[in-house]
């Protein structure tokens, strides 16, 4: 059994509640053992480093330093990438990092080598794909899948080191090894415009309206993602949408909802009520008389 | 017209033929030493206002703004919106073929403009205002506060209040934070330190 400490990030327990709750299910079906870091702190995201790099560094020095082990998984991409991004800083800007220890005066930080990984990672590097196939108990066969990726999982790439930034695969074949068909599509690592959602939403609705258009165009059933902000951002402000006569109709589901599935999961345990586009008419339709 | 010998000579020297101020030039250096990036190397592709989701709301794009700090316009600059609505989507910095860090550079400026108490773009300067505060207070991010405090800062009071009750019916508006300041006392004291 493999064991990561857990970073679930701020927004499991709210908006993205049902991407820690289909992580738990997942994790727990497949033996992966998740230990919740003790009073984790909140990675600062975009606007700590936006306007205070320092403080951005040490809210994640923090998080590390109560971290009970040394291998975090988190699946909030924004999440990661601070943690990447504090990593780097650890390997690369000696004299940074140790400003930033300054501030955060740690007391379990010093010789320790951290490997921080995305969920994506924890299952298809560490558990491995073939080990998932075994697991698969139905298979989504015909559910074609629109993979998105978005930002800040890919890029920048020197120090993310996590897929190709411009056409990364991870995902994809994650798909493909529990029985849905991915697509293929050139949006999967556009900007969806973060947190500009509160700030001038007017932006995100241009920026979500043509992912959602060219997920549609290339024939997807459904959008899979990793990243809580991508997820409310093309999920909630269809919404939004719909009210300017765009109606995409397309539901949003964390990747670990549609692995869930696959695993035999209930659709109440993976939290598939709580998504705005109810996922599970077109999840039926496509779905229905499946094998397995 | 310059004659050929001459323009050969100007060619040679190394010395950009521009004259920048002692302000300008000031300005420059302290945005490469704060961010660590040699903003002097951009030649002015473009590859980062072509690859820049947010460019079309920008009023002044990314190349631009590079081309503006080598100048040392640093008031043009720290004054644009444009540095406000760069999203920190990292396709620039992926992109740029001198491997000029310019989300880094956005960065620095955001800082100086904070310093200097600029804030051209109210809406997200109140956005990352409430969205630090709440971490100051929660040590998390506690969001239905933050969209409150954000909605009652900015002005924009019914700002997705529709979408509010959809949210709780759905469980996906906690009732009370998770997280406690304790933790992170510490580290806003030692910054609040440092700066005085």
């Amino acid at each position: 059994m493999t064991t990561y400490a857990y970073f679930p990030g701020c927004s499991a327990h709210g908006t993205a509640k049902e991407y820690d709750q289909s992580t738990r299910s997942v994790c727990l079906r497949l033996g992966i053992e998740l230990n919740e870091i003790p009073e984790w702190v909140c990675c600062g995201a975009s606007p700590a480093h936006a306007v205070n790099p320092l403080l951005s560094l040490a809210l994640v020095a923090k998080s590390l330093d109560l971290s009970p082990s040394d291998q975090i998984v988190t699946g909030c991409a924004a999440c990661f990438n601070r943690f990447k991004t504090a990593l780097y800083t650890l390997q690369h800007d000696k004299p940074l990092w140790e400003q930033v220890k300054q501030i955060v005066q740690p007391t379990r930080l010093n010789g320790r080598e951290f490997r921080v990984v995305h969920l994506l990672e924890a299952i298809c590097d560490d558990f491995g794909l073939d080990n998932l196939k075994e697991r698969v108990t139905k298979p989504l066969k015909g559910l074609k899948v629109a993979c998105y990726y978005g930002c800040l999982l890919v890029r920048p790439p020197k120090v993310m080191v996590f897929d190709d930034p411009d056409n990364p695969t991870k995902m994809d074949e994650l798909m493909k090894a529990v029985g849905a068909e991915p697509v293929e599509w050139e949006f999967k690592t556009e900007c969806c415009g973060a947190f500009h959602a509160i700030p001038h939403p007017e932006i995100v609705l241009t920026l979500t309206s043509k992912i959602l258009q060219a997920a549609k165009d290339a024939g997807a059933d459904v959008i899979s993602v990793a990243c809580p902000m991508c997820q409310i951002n093309l999920d909630l402000r269809q919404l939004d949408l719909k009210k300017q006569g765009k109606s995409f109709d397309i539901p949003v589901l964390y990747f670990t909802q549609i692995l869930g599935l696959a695993l035999g999961i209930a659709e109440n345990e993976l939290g598939l009520d709580r998504l705005i586009v109810d996922p599970r008419p077109r999840l039926r339709e496509k779905l229905d008389g499946r094998g397995g | 017209m310059k004659q050929t010998a001459e323009i050969e000579q100007v060619a040679r020297t190394d010395e950009i033929p521009i004259v920048l101020t002692e302000e300008a030039r000031k300005f420059t250096q302290e945005v490469i030493k704060r961010s660590g990036e040699r903003v002097d190397w951009c030649y002015q592709c473009g590859k980062c206002t072509a690859g820049c989701p947010v460019a079309f709301a920008m009023d002044i794009e990314p190349s631009r703004v590079m081309r503006l700090v080598q100048l040392g316009q640093g008031e043009r600059v720290l004054k644009s919106r444009a540095i406000w609505l760069c999203v920190n989507c990292q396709t620039c910095t992926t992109r740029c073929p001198q491997e000029i860090d310019p989300a880094k550079v956005m960065d620095t400026l955001r800082e100086m403009a904070m310093e200097k108490g600029y804030a051209a773009d109210r809406e997200v300067v109140t956005f990352f205002n409430s969205f630090l505060d709440n971490i100051r207070r929660f040590g998390r991010t506690f969001e239905p506060m933050l969209v409150f405090q954000y909605n009652l800062k900015s002005g924009h009071f019914f700002q997705d209040a529709d979408k509010g009750l959809l949210l709780l019916s759905k469980g996906k508006l906690p009732l009370r934070p998770s997280g406690n300041s304790e933790s992170i006392r510490r580290i806003f004291e030692a910054l609040e330190g440092r700066k005085r």
